[in-house]
């Protein structure tokens, strides 16, 4: 925490002015493990909480954390909602705890987070924070020893487009944005005090074997697999609706097109057989003609959404089934021996 | 009770089945706001949460700071703030309810004994857990108490604190990895390979351990220990027994298994690929 190279506040307020780009979110054990109690007790359930910290530089840090309690479809919990994080902000004030928004943390089932309410959040959190994170936990990968925890942003050409709400391909080609620039994710330092530091050496010696290796070695991973294929084949139907819905787009676009060609050449026609009677030639553009009407482009963002989902759990299948690989060959090796 | 006249001197009720369960988020949320105490606050203190099993097995789940300040035998409590916290801490998770205090520092201090009196109006029986983020014996000392009152007749004399058995349950903290706990500044989370990598290492070395003994054993250098034996013949015959051939089948299927979803997965990218260019790039007009 303490920086090494000691700044004057002069030079700080100047450095102020340039916006660094955010490169590495610094979570505190303390957070890390509120969230993951948070995460894992109510799991399956999906549950959100608030994140607190301090943005320094290029670092955003994450000190602390509350949970949000479940949320019930219901408007008028929306005002007991907003009370109740205002009075949790007040008492950790109090207990000087940095009480200032950095983002919020959400657990989710097997990487199902990019969702269209994700992004409506982060746009919420954003209009007020400059700078804000969401944190990604899977519960239910950390029955596998693995620390399922990710930073997410949403890149800047991201944000502008969806601010203008415009998802049509020639928009995305013009920014260049594909699925994959939809959300950033910054790597994630752990931190912890000194005094936490200490405690943890001295409560607990270097154990040979940990849960977490068990958690590792476990050869069941089947059933986590299954679950992913799952998901991953219900997102490629997902997928093919929307591809269906473009297909239907641009076919009426086409037919669209030959009727206006079509409209043309008449008006072409008949413009020239007025000429040739001398009569004032009609305009060439009818806007009251329903043909010219613009065929509304079906938004991109669903596709994009889903692309991104389909990406993540082929990660997950390559990831475990790598694990899985190792584990069978040290199986085999074992069982040489 | 006798019936009689007579006062008896004695201890309250006996809690010698009580224990304790402690997590480590409580542990790192006391340190946290002992590093973030007060100017001149000598220690802090704060609410345990948790729940009580039947069998007296009290578990310290989560826990909260409570301001307070104290100066020559008056403590004084911000009572408003605990009871705001409670209510927040309640809507979240309704089943974690008060089960006692805690405290920084080495021991029972004097003043400990009026806020326990405190804690005793809102749970009957609450434990108090000290912390000793001083380092005073060079030790990180956790230590459980509840206290007994020692009364004669109905009159209450005073309260003694008595020390109950204290579990630190670390499952959790194994779970996430000692090695991001641990040290002070961690820069990047292992992942999926990285983290069998060090397991299956870790386990080489604790194989390579047990032939070590073995060998030892066998030579005479090492008294045999009968337990460890033990251990050892129950690991090995822990494996199943499978013919080779049965054996290379089950690795066999599973290995196709994974190749399969491997390359399906693989599959999926390139058309995802494939999709991308075609909805952005080509278009008509």
């Amino acid at each position: 925490m303490a920086n090494p190279t000691a700044r004057s506040f002069l030079q700080v307020a100047a450095t102020e002015e340039v916006a660094s780009p955010l490169r590495v979110v610094q979570i505190e054990g303390l957070a890390i493990l509120k969230i993951i109690k948070h995460c894992k007790e109510f799991s399956p359930a999906l549950v959100t909480g608030q994140l607190l910290g301090l943005d320094v530089g290029s670092v955003l840090e994450v000190t602390n954390c509350f949970p949000f309690p479940i949320r019930e479809e219901d408007e008028e919990n929306e005002a007991e909602g907003a009370n109740y994080q205002l009075d949790m902000m007040k008492c950790l004030r109090e207990v000087n705890v940095d009480n200032n928004t950095v983002g919020w943390y959400q657990s989710t089932l097997l990487g199902s987070f990019q969702t269209v309410e994700l992004i409506e959040t982060f746009m919420n959190y954003q209009e007020n924070i400059r700078r804000c994170v969401c944190i990604i936990y899977d519960p239910s990968r950390s029955s596998q020893g693995v620390l399922a925890l990710k930073a997410l942003k949403l890149s800047d050409s991201f944000m502008d487009l969806y601010r203008t709400n415009n998802f049509t391909g020639e928009k995305l080609r013009e920014k260049n944005l594909s699925w994959v620039d939809i959300f950033e994710e910054i790597p994630i330092k752990v931190s912890n005090s000194a005094l936490i530091s200490a405690f943890m050496t001295d409560l607990e010696g270097d154990a040979p074997v940990t849960q977490c290796d068990y958690d590792r070695l476990q050869l069941s991973t089947n059933p986590f697999m299954e679950r992913n294929m799952d998901f991953l084949i219900e997102c490629m139907d997902d997928l093919s609706m929307e591809q269906q819905k473009f297909q239907f787009y641009y076919r009426s676009l086409s037919r669209q097109q030959a009727q206006q060609q079509a409209w043309l050449q008449k008006r072409r026609a008949e413009n020239a057989s007025r000429k040739a009677a001398g009569e004032e030639p009609l305009p060439e553009e009818d806007p009251s003609n329903p043909v010219f009407k613009p065929v509304p482009e079906p938004s991109r963002l669903d596709s994009f959404l889903i692309t991104n989902q389909i990406a993540n759990y082929c990660n997950q299948i390559n990831g475990v089934a790598g694990q899985n690989f190792s584990k069978l060959y040290l199986m085999k090796a074992l069982h040489e021996n | 009770m006798a019936p009689s006249e007579q006062t008896v001197l004695q201890f309250g009720p006996s809690s010698a089945t009580l224990s304790a369960k402690v997590h480590p988020l409580v542990i790192f949320n006391i340190c946290d706001y002992y590093v973030r105490r007060p100017d001149q606050a000598e220690r802090v203190i704060g609410t345990l949460l948790g729940s009580i099993s039947p069998d007296g097995v009290i578990e310290i789940l989560n826990s909260y700071a409570v301001p307070h300040s104290e100066s020559s035998g008056q403590v004084a409590l911000d009572i408003e703030y605990h009871h705001n916290m409670l209510l927040s801490h309640l809507k979240v998770n309704p089943k974690e309810v008060i089960v006692g205090w805690y405290s920084t520092g080495l021991g029972v201090t004097g003043g400990s004994a009026l806020i326990h009196e405190f804690y005793s109006r809102e749970v009957s029986n609450p434990v108090h857990l000290t912390v000793d983020t001083g380092f005073e014996n060079g030790k990180g000392t956790i230590k459980a108490y509840v206290s007994v009152n020692l009364s004669l007749g109905d009159r209450q004399l005073a309260a003694q604190f008595q020390e109950i058995p204290l579990d630190r349950r670390m499952v959790e903290a194994e779970q996430v990895g000692y090695d991001i706990l641990k040290t002070t500044s961690v820069d990047k989370l292992p992942n999926d390979l990285e983290g069998m990598e060090a397991s299956i290492e870790r386990l080489l070395a604790l194989i390579d351990d047990v032939y070590k003994y073995v060998d030892n054993v066998v030579e005479g250098h090492v008294e045999p220990d009968n337990s460890i034996g033990r251990f050892i013949s129950e690991t090995v015959s822990s494996l199943p027994k499978l013919s080779p051939s049965a054996f290379d089948k089950l690795v066999n299927n599973s290995l196709q298994d994974n190749m399969l979803l491997l390359y399906l997965s693989s599959i999926t990218r390139t058309q995802l690929g494939l999709a991308e260019k075609l909805n952005t790039a080509a278009q008509i007009l």
